[in-house]
This record gives structure tokens, C-alpha cells and sequence, in this order.
């Protein structure tokens, strides 16, 4: 680990002053910490938000869930009001990590990260989240935008993640046996005005599968998806799946979710 | 005094480890010390052109770099292959030079280039960066089938072979085979494994410039040799003032049994700069060179009649032994192997052929079993098909073929003292509910989900080994153990043995044995290991050899000590020694009430007098002190041996194995403590287990290691399993007054193969390890499941 200087903010704008030259946010370090001590990431300034009061925690209406950006995995899993407006994803969250993740890991440094096999990142676009920064709101669907890249610019910071509360939705992952991330990830959303599946841990970002989401606008359910035919083109291949593998799980996923939905 | 062997005692060195009290190298802070940071190579096969540390040198903090030329220089020597193989054409084998830096080239990714040395590990690792090195990358190879039709990666060794060993009989085998009514063919491999152990391997040297004594502090499981090597070999510093300490060690697996460059260049660094030099591996440096473990292509097959008797069985393998020769290397994949394939049945006739070959990869070596996971899986996976070809019974098939009476000469070196296979195969399938699987298998199906069962009916040879024997065959030194057994005048005992422990308990099963022998209670014996300050020569941990040999060597120590204390008994109760009866920490004379407890001996051995009488308590030759050391060289190997059967139910669609039910019944002869004996089943298993579903050392086309973190290399974890069921048979041991076979690897031995086996039974056809989901959905595919290919 190289040094750095570690700062606390104690409220939004003065972190974002705080940014300058090689510095970054940190949250629940689950990334970037392991990234620095390996020397994959080198920073002058570590800026602390998690002091910050109100980035924390979570508000439910009866169109959208709001979650704040410092919000920890194990309290969305936890959480009542999310259990009840979208289930599916306090299911997500508690299959994220280990139980140290999930205490210390969060919401908004997870889709700020972007990692091609995180969970989140599908529940954004699935839920056709919007993501308030502070500076402005940007939908999912332009928010993740390459492996481990967003539409965030430098010195913005994720204040809360607003999801629409879906009708039906559930969130199916097979886990790559190693590291547990998602080798595949689907989640499947029925909302009030359209099917939205999102899938993660196949490319390099996560992405919407329109054949599926066109399977199930017709008929939602799993046999709806039996026909759908998945090219595994531009899929990731690696020691643990080919792109082939991961074509056939997408599948099976989708039919998964569909299935608990 | 209740029996102390064979109770259920908890371990006494829980309270340390589970509050974290305990204390490991890297636990472990000197005066004035400083840091060391390894340049390692980043490609798989290279020369190096150039080496520029100036800057480096210059860097904030350093102190000094070392690299190739300077130990070269210094004539530090490099690092050795302890027990040597000849080709079956009479030639020894051919082991490349092994410097502990290098100097001219490297050969795996990760080879030990340069070392800086630094007053901070921060400032060792930004010089580490400054440190150039000029490398001309060259074609590199890493599959071990392909590594003799490879150019030579080392010079000299041609088709990269060090060795083309060959064990047993080929002109009766070839004609066993030629009069088979069956014969059944397998291909297998058996896939590379990292040993992961939970503490990284770490070391500290320390030179003490006033006395010229060097103390090296590394996570080894055995010091004594350490040093042996260190010194006579790789010439670091005299026997007789160099100590090694090896403290609580977390986890060895055999990938703390060699000498490594680590342990010899912290050593040498400390010499030269006069001030204590720390390394602790980092996680990702152990995945990369730690030794690896297994690693072999195999062909078998089997020739079977028409009744079911295997008449003979013949073995080729190719066994990958990485970049260069460690200390175990060449034994691994030949003696402990190659014999250890006839399994538990009476074979009459087998031929083993292993060529070890050179590739650009991590040196691999033992690994908990040492290659007797390796050939149990040959044996069980080839019996079961055999079973299945000729349309016979799992467990009928094994039984017709069992070995029935003891000793047993087995055609291919190990004479089996004792055992019982009937008793343990009857048992677990009474306990796994054999009679009622296909039920089970018609419920799992209703889930959609294909059940398999499998068999592991194994046997190992531990307790290593009757020196003679073993050097006859190569070793460098004789596996024999030592003890010394130390009465206190207190009345409390210190003992130290020559074994280690890093995870095995000794500090409860040696007390257990100490505590019953002489009748002193437990908490009243201290076990003292690791230090080669303390105690005599020992030879370390390994092979299942601790209980069978070091315990025997500690029983032996103790009779001595009875013996001295009965002639000082004699005189202080005024009779002869042979009428003096030791019982539960009492000696006592026949046919009288006059008894003195061992303490009140100890007492009067280290206190000979009391005031106002001249004559000493002791008969006269007795040497004051009770003291007693005992080396023991064990007559023959021991031989656990058990029954494994393993049921998986594996998904259709997505081709996930998981496992449902899992039965064990092992013979380990005498247990000593079953609470300890039940932890290593279920580790062993677990390790097993990873080998057959999870774990794989992967290295890409290029030679880099893409499986080098827990990210990309998967271990079993805990919800990977179901609850076991676990029971014992006992035959005990002849080669030792214990008992003991020895219950270590048991697990790892015998689990791959019934994994497997169930992997395949519910799949319907060959899969190899790890048997992955894509691995076993492919296999699901090509067998025309329409599942797998929705």
C-alpha cells in the first residue's frame, strides 16, 4: 500500500471540494482498499464520506425506493421497507460478499465502481433506477457506461439511488465458485409500464437483454423464455465459464427468476 | 487416574488460537529490525539480460539489494532435491541448478530474482520498482503432457525429463494382461492444486554480530532439517550456531516442509547487514510459489477375469514437477505413488512407469497425501469402472478383490501389517443407507436432479518410515523421531519432541500418552516443539508420521524414565527393582504397602540428600537428574485405511454438483483422541473434496498463473458440505507399541476418487477434476440430456 492522506467529510459539498488531483471517495473500501493494497491504485487523498449525515439510509414511497449512497448491503438486506417494496432486492443484497462486506460494503460505491460482475449495477437498470449525484440525477441506463466506468464525473458524488417499485421482480445469480460474484446475474422487473431484464457478470458492463425483456412483455413466464435463443457474442469467456456456458445460464437464470417472481 | 488415551479431551491449545494469542512469525518483532521485499519474475521463462539495482539502491530506506551474483559470490548454495530417483534405465535423475536468486534465468512466474532490503516493508516495496531488470522472454511451456515434446528449458535435460521411473513387474504384467478375459482402460488427471495454508509462509533472520549465532524465525514443519539443509547445502552458517525457530505455524499441507529461497536469502541478508530481516509472503506471492501440489496425466488399466479377480494392473503417468526439483518432488510422484496403486486388493501383478518432468511452472511436491490421493483416485476410479463394465456390485466387486489375511506382501513394495476392509466397507454401508439409495435417487429425480454414488476404499502407508528402507530407495536422511522426556524437580514434565505441530494437536495426544504412561496429570505436561534450541534432532511433521514415530519415540522416553525410577523406587523403599510395580504415578513394592509417587522420585533425583544423612537416596552408578531420550526408527510403514462413500445430487440444467450425504469409516488403528481425529477427517475430506469440485493451480498458454487469488481459485467452504457421518474399525498397528496408523491426509486420500465416482454415476459419463458446473454440464450435453442443452 502506498500512503495517502485520509480526510473525513462532514457534508457533501465539502467532499466535493475536498477532490483535487489524486484523490477519491472512499465508502466501505471493499474495492478500493484491496485495489490500493495491491498497488493496482494509487491515490494522494482518500476522502471519507461516510461521516456524511443523510447519505445513509432509506425512504419508501409507493411509486419508488430510495436508497442512500452510504446505505450498507447488510442494511438493505435487512431493511423492512425493503422488504416490502421490492424484496428482490434485500434478497440482492444479502448475496453480495461475505457478512464483512455487507457490514461495511455499500450501495453507491458498488454502481460508482461498476465492477462487470457486481450485483447492483442489474438492479438499477432492471428497476429503471435513477441515480441522484451532486450535481444532477442520470438515469441507469446511462449511468453504467464500461468495465468499471459511469457517467460520473470527477468529484461527483452518488448521494442516493431512487429504484421505481415494480410490480414483480426477482433477481436469480450464479455465483462464479470462487469469489462469489456473479459469473451470471439476471434480474427480471415487471413494471408498470414495461419488462426490464438485466444482466450482469456476462460482459463487460452490465447490460438489458432486450430478447428476453421482448419474451416476456408478451408472456411473462419462464416458458416464455424456453425459445428465446441467447448468442453468446462479445460474452466474457474465462477459467471459470466460456461464453458459451454463460449463454445457456442466462437462460436458466431468467427462467429462475421469472419462476419466484 | 482415568484412561487419558481415547478420551474425548478438548484441545489444550484452543484457548490460545481461538482468542488469537497465538503467535506466529510474523507475529514476531526484533530490535532494530528491518524488511525484505522480493523482485520476482514476472514471465514464465527468460533470460535475464541486464540487472540495474543502482536506483534502487538509492531509494529512501534501502539498505541493501541482494541478487544472484552475490550470493553466487558469497557460494551460498542453491536449493536441493532431498530424495533422488533413478531412471528405470539406471541413471540418476537430472535436477537443474536452483539458485536462490536467480542468476542467469527464471522458469515460472514468480521466481525469486532479487531481494531488497529496507527499514520499512513500504520503502522495500517502492525500491523493489526501481529495481531493473532486463528480461528476453522466451516460448514458455506449462502442460505437463506436453512438456517432453517441448524444447529443454534447462540445459542438459533433454525432453525436459528428470526421470522415466519404473516400479513392479512388466513381463508378468504384460502377460497377466495378455490371459485377461477383461481389461478396462482410464484416462485421468489429476488436477494442480495450490496448498493455501491459512498462515503465509514467513521467516525472519537474525545475526547476532557478538556470539556469530544466526537464528532464523520461518513457518516450517520442520526445523531440525531446515537447519541440516541450510546448513550442509546451501552453506548459510554452521549446524552448531545457527537455531530454528519455527513457532505456532499455521497450516503446512507439505508446503512448509522445504528449504524455500526465502528462508536462506533472510538468513544471508541478516549475516550481511548485521540487523534482522523480516519477510512475510503476501497472499498472492503464496500462490505463487509455494510448492504446488499433484499434477499428473494418467493412463491405467486393469486386467480383470471372468469371475471378477483383478489379475494385474499397469500405470503410465507423466507427473509435472514445475520449474525445478524440491525436496519431495521426485518421492511424491514415484515411491509414495507408484505402490500405493494396488489399493487394497490383492493384485498379483502391476506395472508403473512416471517420467517427472520439467515445466515453467511453481516446483510442485508434497501436499497433504503426497501422492497417495493421486493413486487412490488411479485404483478407485479404474475399480469402478471395472465393477460397471462387467456388470458387478460396487461393493461386491471391491470386496471379491480385497486382501483377506495379514501380513500381506503386496506385489509392489508395502507389506501390510494388519487390517480388516470387510469390517470398514460393511460398516459404512450400513451407516451411508446403501440398500435404500436408488430410493433416494427416484426422490432427487423428482426434483429434477441427477443423484449419484460413489466408493473410495482406500489405503495409505504413513508413519514414515524405517530409515533403512527409505535411504535404500533415495532419501537423504532416515525418518526416524526423537523424544526427550525432562521430569522437573517440581514433579512436573517437559517434553520435547522431534515432530511439529501446525495444526495437528500434539500438545493435547502427546499429553494424552504422557499423562496415562507415567500418571501425571495433564495440565501438568508441557509438549515443546519447533526450536531446535530445545530438545534433540527431530525429524518434523509430515506423511502421517507424528503419532506412529514421535509418539512411539515419547512412549519409549517414558519406559526409560520408569525404568531409572524403579532402581531410585528400590532403594528409597528398601527393595530390588524388579520388585518394584509402576502404576498410575506410583511406585510400588510387590507384596507391601510402602509405595513413593513419580514426583517424590523426580524429587529425590534432582534433590539427592537431606539434611543430616549423608547417604544419597540414589543406588549407587544412578546419575542424579530424570532425564530420558529416546530415538525411534520405526520396522515398517503403518497402514490406515477406510471406506469413503460419497452422494451427490448434480443439476440438470446447469450442471452444479452438490453434495448430499457423506460416510466415513477409517481404520487409524488405536485413536488417541477422537475429538482431534474427527477434526482431521473432516479437513482432510474438505480438502478432498475441493480437489474434486472446486480447486485448480491454472496456468495460461504464456506461463502466467491466472488462478492466483481467491478471486479466481476456488476452496471449499463450509456450506459446500453437508454434515458427515464419521465412525472407526480398529485394527491396530503392529509396527508400533501405540498402535497407531496415523489419521492426517486419510481424507484428502480417499475423498477425490468417491466424489468423483458419484459425480459420474449421476452423470453417466467421464468427467474430470474439478468437476466444474460447465465441466459437468458439457459432459451432461455430449451424453444427450436435453436439460443441458435447453
Amino acid at each position: 500500500m502506498k500512503s495517502f492522506n485520509f480526510k473525513s467529510a462532514t457534508n457533501t459539498k465539502e467532499a466535493v471540494k475536498l477532490i483535487s488531483g489524486r484523490a477519491t471517495f472512499l465508502a466501505g473500501g471493499m474495492t478500493l482498499l484491496p485495489a490500493i493494497k495491491l498497488r493496482l491504485a494509487a491515490y494522494s487523498d482518500l476522502i471519507n464520506i461516510k461521516k456524511i449525515k443523510g447519505l445513509s439510509g432509506i425512504k419508501v414511497s409507493s411509486k419508488s425506493l430510495r436508497i442512500g449512497s452510504t446505505t450498507t448491503h447488510a442494511e438493505v438486506a435487512a431493511s423492512k421497507e425493503v422488504g416490502k417494496s421490492i424484496s428482490s432486492l434485500a434478497i440482492l443484497a444479502e448475496g453480495i460478499g461475505d457478512p464483512q462486506v455487507r457490514n461495511r460494503g455499500t450501495i453507491g460505491g458498488s454502481i460508482a465502481n461498476n465492477d462487470p460482475a457486481a450485483d447492483y449495477p442489474s438492479a438499477c437498470l432492471a428497476l429503471n433506477a435513477t441515480i441522484h449525484t451532486s450535481k444532477r440525477k442520470i438515469s441507469a441506463d446511462k449511468f453504467f457506461t464500461g468495465m468499471f466506468e459511469t457517467d460520473l464525473k470527477k468529484g461527483e458524488l452518488v448521494e442516493s439511488i431512487e429504484f421505481e417499485v415494480p410490480e414483480k421482480s426477482s433477481y436469480a445469480k450464479f455465483p462464479n465458485p470462487a469469489s462469489r460474484y456473479a459469473l451470471v446475474g439476471v434480474y427480471v422487473a415487471k413494471l408498470k409500464k414495461e419488462v426490464r431484464v438485466a444482466v450482469t457478470g456476462v460482459e463487460s458492463c452490465v447490460f438489458r437483454c432486450k430478447k428476453l425483456e421482448d419474451a416476456l412483455s408478451s408472456n411473462f413466464s419462464s416458458s416464455a423464455i424456453d425459445n428465446v435463443n441467447i448468442s453468446s457474442k462479445g460474452f466474457n469467456a474465462d477459467i471459470h465459464a466460456s461464453a458459451e456456458y454463460r449463454a445457456h445460464i442466462i437462460k436458466v437464470m431468467a427462467k429462475k427468476a421469472v419462476s419466484s417472481c | 487416574m482415568a484412561n487419558l488415551v481415547g478420551a474425548k479431551i478438548e484441545r489444550k491449545e484452543d484457548k490460545k488460537f481461538l482468542t488469537g494469542k497465538g503467535r506466529y512469525t510474523a507475529d514476531i518483532n526484533l530490535p532494530k529490525q528491518t524488511y525484505a521485499y522480493f523482485v520476482r519474475s514476472p514471465h514464465a521463462r527468460a533470460k535475464i539480460t541486464k540487472l540495474d539495482h543502482s536506483k534502487a539502491m538509492k531509494a529512501p530506506g534501502v539498505i541493501d539489494v541482494f541478487t544472484g551474483d552475490c550470493v553466487a559470490k558469497d557460494k551460498i548454495g542453491g536449493l536441493i532435491c532431498g530424495w533422488k530417483i533413478v531412471s528405470q534405465d539406471g541413471k540418476d535423475m537430472k535436477c537443474p541448478p536452483h539458485p536462490v536468486l536467480a542468476k542467469d534465468s527464471v522458469n515460472f512466474v514468480g521466481d525469486h530474482v532479487a531481494v531488497v532490503v529496507a527499514e520499512t516493508l513500504e520503502q522495500a516495496k517502492n525500491a523493489a520498482e526501481l529495481v531493473n531488470v532486463s528480461y528476453k522472454v522466451q516460448r514458455a511451456v506449462t502442460r505437463t503432457d506436453e512438456a517432453t515434446k517441448f524444447e529443454n528449458i534447462h540445459e542438459g535435460i533433454d525432453n525436459n525429463l528428470s526421470f522415466d521411473f519404473l516400479l513392479g513387474d512388466k513381463g508378468k504384467t504384460d502377460e497377466a494382461f495378455s490371459k485377461a478375459d477383461k481389461i478396462v482402460k482410464l484416462d485421468v488427471v489429476n488436477n494442480r492444486l495450490i496448498p493455501n495454508a491459512m498462515e503465509p509462509r514467513a521467516a525472519i533472520g537474525d545475526y547476532n554480530t557478538s556470539s556469530d549465532e544466526l537464528t532464523l524465525y520461518t513457518a516450517s514443519q520442520n526445523p531440525h532439517l531446515d537447519r541440516l539443509i541450510m546448513s550442509a547445502f546451501n552453506a548459510v552458517h554452521p549446524e552448531h550456531k545457527f537455531r530454528i525457530v519455527s513457532p505456532d505455524v499455521g497450516g503446512g499441507f507439505g508446503s512448509k516442509i522445504n528449504v524455500y529461497a526465502e528462508d536462506v536469502v533472510v538468513a544471508y541478508a541478516s549475516k550481511k547487514i548485521g540487523r534482522p530481516v523480516k519477510w512475510v509472503a503476501e497472499r498472492s506471492e503464496s500462490f505463487m510459489s509455494d510448492n504446488h501440489g499433484r499434477d499428473h496425466v494418467t493412463h491405467a488399466e486393469l486386467a480383470v477375469n471372468n469371475e471378477g479377480k483383478i489379475t494385474g494392473i499397469k500405470v503410465d503417468t507423466i507427473a509435472n514437477l514445475g520449474a525445478y526439483s524440491l525436496v519431495l518432488a521426485a518421492v511424491t510422484p514415484t515411491y509414495l505413488y507408484a505402490p500405493l496403486l494396488l489399493g487394497i486388493y490383492d493384485i498379483p501383478t502391476a506395472c508403473c512407469t512416471v517420467k517427472g518432468v520439467y515445466t515453467n511452472t511453481a516446483p510442485t511436491d508434497a501436499y497433504r497425501g503426497a501422492g497417495r490421493p493421486e493413486a487412490t483416485y488411479v485404483i478407485e476410479r479404474i475399480v469402478t469402472e471395472a465393477a460397471k463394465e462387467i456388470g458387478m456390485d460396487q461393493a461386491e466387486f471391491r470386496k471379491k478383490n480385497f486382501i483377506q489375511k495379514f501380513p500381506h506382501q503386496q506385489c509392489l513394495v508395502h507389506n501390510i501389517d494388519s487390517g480388516d476392509y470387510n469390517a470398514h466397507l460393511d460398516k459404512a454401508i450400513e451407516l451411508a443407507d446403501y440398500k435404500n439409495f436408488e430410493n433416494r435417487r427416484s426422490q432427487s429425480a423428482k426434483k429434477g436432479k441427477l443423484r449419484g454414488i460413489g466408493f473410495s476404499t482406500y489405503f495409505e502407508a504413513c508413519g514414515v518410515a524405517p530409515s533403512a528402507v527409505v535411504m535404500s530407495i533415495g532419501s537423504g536422511v532416515g525418518l526416524w523421531e526423537s523424544a526427550e522426556v525432562r521430569f522437573n524437580a517440581t514433579g512436573n514434565v517437559s517434553v520435547f519432541t522431534g515432530a511439529h505441530s501446525h495444526g495437528q494437536s500434539h500438545d493435547t495426544t502427546f499429553a494424552q500418552i504422557v499423562g496415562d504412561k507415567l500418571g501425571v496429570a495433564i495440565e501438568n505436561i508441557d509438549i515443546v516443539h519447533g526450536d531446535t534450541d530445545k530438545g534433540p534432532f527431530g525429524m518434523g511433521t509430515y506423511g502421517s508420521r507424528s503419532l506412529a514415530v514421535g509418539g512411539t519415540a515419547i512412549v519409549n522416553a517414558c519406559d526409560k524414565i520408569i525404568a531409572k525410577g524403579k532402581k531410585v523406587a528400590a532403594k528409597m523403599l528398601e527393595g530390588k527393582p524388579e520388585d518394584i510395580d509402576f502404576k498410575a504415578g506410583e511406585f510400588i513394592l510387590k507384596n507391601s504397602n510402602k509405595k513413593k509417587t513419580i514426583g517424590e522420585i523426580a524429587f529425590a533425583c534432582y534433590l539427592p540428600g537431606t539434611f543430616g544423612d549423608v547417604n544419597s537416596p540414589l543406588p549407587e552408578g544412578v546419575e542424579p537428574g530424570l532425564i530420558e531420550t529416546s530415538f525411534f526408527d520405526p520396522s515398517n510403514f503403518s497402514f490406515p485405511s477406510g471406506s469413503h462413500i460419497c452422494e451427490v445430487e448434480v443439476d440438470e440444467e446447469t450442471g452444479e454438483t452438490k453434495l448430499v450425504k457423506y460416510t466415513v469409516v477409517d481404520d487409524f488403528g488405536t485413536v488417541i483422541n477422537p475429538l482431534i481425529v474427527e477434526g482431521q477427517v473432516y479437513g482432510g475430506v474438505a480438502q478432498g473434496v475441493g480437489q474434486a469440485l472446486y480447486e485448480n493451480a491454472h496456468y495460461d498458454e504464456s506461463g502466467q498463473l491466472t488462478s492466483a487469488s481467491y478471486m479466481d481459485y476456488t476452496m471449499p467452504r463450509a456450506d459446500n458440505f453437508p454434515q458427515m457421518t464419521l465412525d472407526y474399525t480398529c485394527t491396530p498397528a503392529t509396527s508400533n507399541p501405540l498402535g497407531a496408523k496415523g489419521c492426517g491426509e486419510a481424507g484428502t486420500i480417499a475423498a477425490p476418487a468417491a466424489v468423483m465416482n458419484a459425480v459420474i454415476d449421476a452423470v453417466g459419463t467421464d468427467v474430470q477434476m474439478p468437476a466444474t458446473a460447465e465441466k459437468v454440464w458439457k459432459a451432461l450435453k455430449k451424453n444427450g440430456s436435453k436439460k443441458a442443452a435447453a
